[in-house]
């Protein structure tokens, strides 16, 4: 067990950890940020993904003790009152089935657009390519983006 | 025209507790526009608020809390049922909060996600639920003002008295009205003065999901709980030995315990539990048909070719209209086993105390987890509470009660409160998936191009009845003959989103899209000849689907996609009956530099009355997403009694991009609403491949697409317009 320190949503933390705990269990479990969803573990769905220092990161395989130099930002820390241009879009546009997925995609296209503030819409479906949806709400996320990059 | 109906009693037990937990509350998160108020929290409301009958509650102060029985699982049954009781009651939808009820059968019926069913069951009895509360607040209404009832108009959660301008909130009679008693007959609106039923209402949950608050069953954390996780055997297989030494060293674990044919980890978190069971090291030994997906292939041969068959439905003279069919059309269809594969993989909360049971965790049947409970406990079912979270995703999954035992049975040995969870390998691993099935086709046609005969024999893999035998063509077609086979196979299998239909529809509608062109004739006028032959005279007795609604989606599928009259674009029809519902669809495949482009798939949906515009589209181009991603993509094979995909690295979900546009028609048959959770899955696949066929000459007759030798040189592309 080893003692890690990390800033998350502009808090500093601090956990008793093995030091190969991945991020994502430690929001989970540690901190009670279950905002930060798992699903596969392995990089492939974007359930999980949160920001370091502004980027999108799979946060399921990323080991907390290699981020303590860093900034964290997770769903519950994008805005004070669910007011983030993305995350007012996700919900004019009324995007959600399930919803399980809808933190990675929100994160994703958060950080996504920070980088391109008027992306193209094949550069939106390129970004958002890396989350999955089961329930199919992929039209709705990308008009959400787009409406997202207009409102900025 | 208003409708007058007797109330049922169970569904209007006055309540005195209130129905759902404490944990998930529901947000009135209407936009994020709204100007920021002083709101009252659901439980200060729920403290002053009165009962009326098992769905609603209303607070003095006008605020509305209305309880939606059924498990949400994404099918926005928590938004559209609440509308539903609002619409009758004239509420407010402003003032109105959304609780989602725990189980609780003396107070509501059919607390289950599946079938598409929800709707339909509850229509009346949520426009009762409303209709009869809204009674008693006018009734109290005029008592208070000493007029009659019938001089007093209700709007938005106002009652007004026209001629001598009083009115008053729902609020201020609530209490008085809640005394009174609920009438035995109660008239219900017409419908067209519904106003908020065919509105778009956002999602209830929205201001929850998209700021990371804990709603689903993973999220689900109580002071003190362990964590399980749990090693299951290869299908066909059962323990040998199991050492688990290196396990039980990880820190973070409590114990390894073992219950049937499973080995459970049990700690303090989850990570320790993930490594803890890499080290299980548990070796099995044959206990049954230990299968892979090359005796599968073999099996449905010889099954197909040999196997003994139960009719399922017979018509006219089968053999004869064969011996004398011009043309016999003969065709093979195959589909692999699938995962549900839900983004929140199983999970459940257990907590076995001496004498009582808490469950709590996402269920699609609730009722199912507690009976499963009591079995495993031995503790009798009304000790047994269920609190139902909002489901990550569910497609049948969360019918089968597996994963409930489960944690049941490792809280009973650990005698402690228990969060089980699943890994992703767990989940597409775990069994009861979509039954692998083949069909065979074949079809007479006379030497007008007239189908004659009809024969369809299905094998499937645990999958029950894998034909529909009163569905269309049966009864468009004077001799048919339908067979099904059904062979055990230690893989388990379960209901997957539109069960069974769900590759019926892409076959049968592929192979009529065969027939219509041995037939030389129009995938779509070949299709309304059919139904235009069912509707004059139909076979075998009455039809088990409404062949006006059949040609009325279909005829307006093409016209809507300008069927056959764009040159540059192949399309394909499917059009399917399933849940109720009547839907068509066309896929156009656009012609670029040469390449065959998947540009839209056009959709017609007949669900009768579209309760809420919104949700019908987020479940008609999620199933269109579903059929699509599932019929290209989807695979699960097996290999010594394992599945050789065990993530979505392997497993391949569809994604962004690969959706093409979706365009979305509704036809109001006037006919009261029906589930859309999956009627709008079955056709997509036919769709497609039928354009495919159109655009290549290539005809796909097994899923996935992807993996069909046909497939690999065309170079299909998914663009959206």
């Amino acid at each position: 067990m080893a003692l890690i320190n990390l800033k998350i949503n502009g808090k500093a933390h601090s956990v008793d950890v093995e030091e190969d705990t991945p991020l994502l269990w430690v929001l989970r479990d540690h901190l009670g940020l279950v905002g930060t969803k798992y699903s596969c573990g392995i990089a492939q769905c974007g359930a999980c993904t949160v920001h370091r220092n502004g980027e999108a990161m799979f946060s399921c395989i990323t080991p907390a003790a290699s981020l303590t130099e860093d900034e964290i930002t997770t769903i519950e820390g994008l805005s004070e009152d669910g007011d983030h241009p993305v995350q007012k879009a996700w919900a004019e546009v009324d995007v959600a089935q399930c919803g399980y997925c809808q933190a990675g995609q929100i994160m994703n296209a958060s950080a996504f657009l920070n980088k391109n503030s008027a992306p193209s819409m094949e550069e939106i479906d390129e970004a958002m390519n890396k989350n999955i949806c089961r329930c199919g709400t992929y039209h709705k996320i990308r008009e959400a983006v787009a409406m997202a990059a207009n409102s900025k | 025209m208003a409708t007058l109906t007797k109330t049922n009693r169970r569904d209007f037990l006055k309540i005195a507790g209130t129905t759902a937990g404490g944990l998930f509350i529901g947000f009135n998160w209407m936009s994020c526009d709204s100007p920021k108020m002083e709101v009252l929290s659901t439980e200060e409301i729920l403290g002053q608020a009165k009962n009326f009958n098992a769905f609603l509650s209303i607070s003095p102060t006008g605020d509305i809390v209305i309880y939606s029985p059924n498990p949400e699982l994404g099918q926005n049954i928590k938004t559209s049922f609440p509308m539903v009781v609002a619409e009758e009651l004239d509420a407010d939808w402003k003032k109105v909060r959304v609780l989602q009820a725990n189980l609780d059968t003396d107070k509501f019926e059919r607390q289950l996600t599946g079938g598409s069913g929800a709707m339909p069951h509850s229509w009346e009895r949520l426009r009762k639920a409303g209709a009869t509360a809204k009674h008693l607040l006018v009734a109290a209404a005029a008592k208070k003002w000493e007029v009659s009832a019938e001089e007093l108009t209700t709007s938005e959660g106002v009652i007004y008295h026209k001629s001598s301008g009083k009115k008053i909130g729902y609020g201020e009679v609530a209490n008085d009205a809640a005394l009174l008693t609920a009438p035995e007959e109660i008239t219900l609106k017409d419908k067209k003065d519904f106003k908020i039923i065919g509105t778009p209402v956002k999602n209830v949950d929205n201001g929850a999901i998209f700021t990371g608050k804990p709603l689903f069953g993973l999220d689900f954390y109580r002071e003190g709980m362990l964590h399980a996780m749990i090693q299951r055997a290869p299908f066909g297989m059962k323990i040998k030995s199991i050492d688990d030494a290196a396990a039980r060293n990880v820190a973070g674990v409590k114990d390894v315990v073992t219950f049937e044919n499973s080995v459970a980890v049990v700690g303090t978190s989850t990570w320790p539990l993930m490594k803890a069971k890499k080290l299980l090291k548990v070796e099995y030994e044959a206990d049954g048909k230990v299968e892979s997906s090359s005796d599968h292939d073999q099996i449905f041969k010889d099954l197909l070719a040999n196997g003994k068959t139960e009719v399922k439905r017979e018509d006219g003279n089968v053999k004869a209209a064969f011996k004398n069919a011009a043309q016999v059309v003969t065709a093979e269809y195959q589909c692999p086993f699938l995962s549900h594969s839900p983004m929140e993989p199983m999970n459940f909360f257990a907590h076995v105390k001496e004498n009582s049971v808490e469950l709590v965790g996402p269920t699609q049947t609730p009722e199912s987890a507690r009976k499963t409970a009591a079995e495993v406990s031995g503790i009798a079912p009304e000790n047994i509470t269920v609190e139902i979270t909002r489901l990550g995703g569910g497609f049948g999954r969360r019918l089968r009660a597996d994963y409930v035992a489960e944690a049941v049975h490792v809280s009973k040995m650990m005698n402690a409160p228990v969060k089980l969870t699943w890994s992703r390998e767990d989940d597409l691993t775990g069994g009861a998936y979509r039954p692998a099935v083949r069909y065979r086709f074949e079809a007479a046609l006379d030497a007008d191009g007239n189908m004659t005969g009809y024969k369809l024999r299905g094998v499937g893999m645990n999958a029950g009845n894998s034909t529909r035998e009163n569905n269309f063509p049966a009864g468009a077609v004077d001799n048919v003959l339908i067979e099904n086979i059904n062979y055990e196979s230690s893989i388990t299998t379960n209901a997957w989103r539109a069960p069974i239909t769900n590759f019926l529809a892409y076959a049968e509608q592929s192979f009529l899209d065969e027939v219509a062109t041995a037939a030389k004739k129009d995938p779509v006028e070949f299709r309304l000849e059919l139904y235009e032959k069912a509707k004059a005279n139909p076979v075998g007795g009455e039809l088990q689907y409404n062949v006006d609604r059949m040609i009325a989606v279909t005829k307006t599928a093409a016209e809507k996609s300008n069927w056959g009259k764009k040159s540059n674009v192949k399309q394909g029809i499917s059009v399917y009956f399933s849940h109720r519902t009547y839907v068509a669809q066309v896929a156009d495949i656009e012609m670029e530099n040469g390449t065959p482009t998947l540009k839209k798939i056009h959709v017609v949906t007949d669900c009768g009355m579209v309760v809420n515009p919104t949700g019908a589209n987020h479940q008609v181009r999620g199933g269109v997403v579903d059929g699509m991603g599932h019929a290209m993509f989807g695979n699960l094979t097996f290999e010594g009694g394992l599945p050789t995909q065990t993530n979505f690295d392997k497993y391949r979900l569809i994604r962004m991009k690969e959706v093409p546009e979706v365009d979305t028609y509704y036809l109001d048959s006037g006919y009261d609403p029906t589930g859309l959770g999956e009627p709008c899955l079955p056709p997509t696949g036919g769709a497609i491949a039928n354009a495919i066929f159109s655009a290549t000459q290539r005809r796909l007759r097994s899923q996935p697409f992807i993996d069909q030798t046909e497939f690999q040189d065309i170079n299909l592309k998914i663009k959206r317009a």
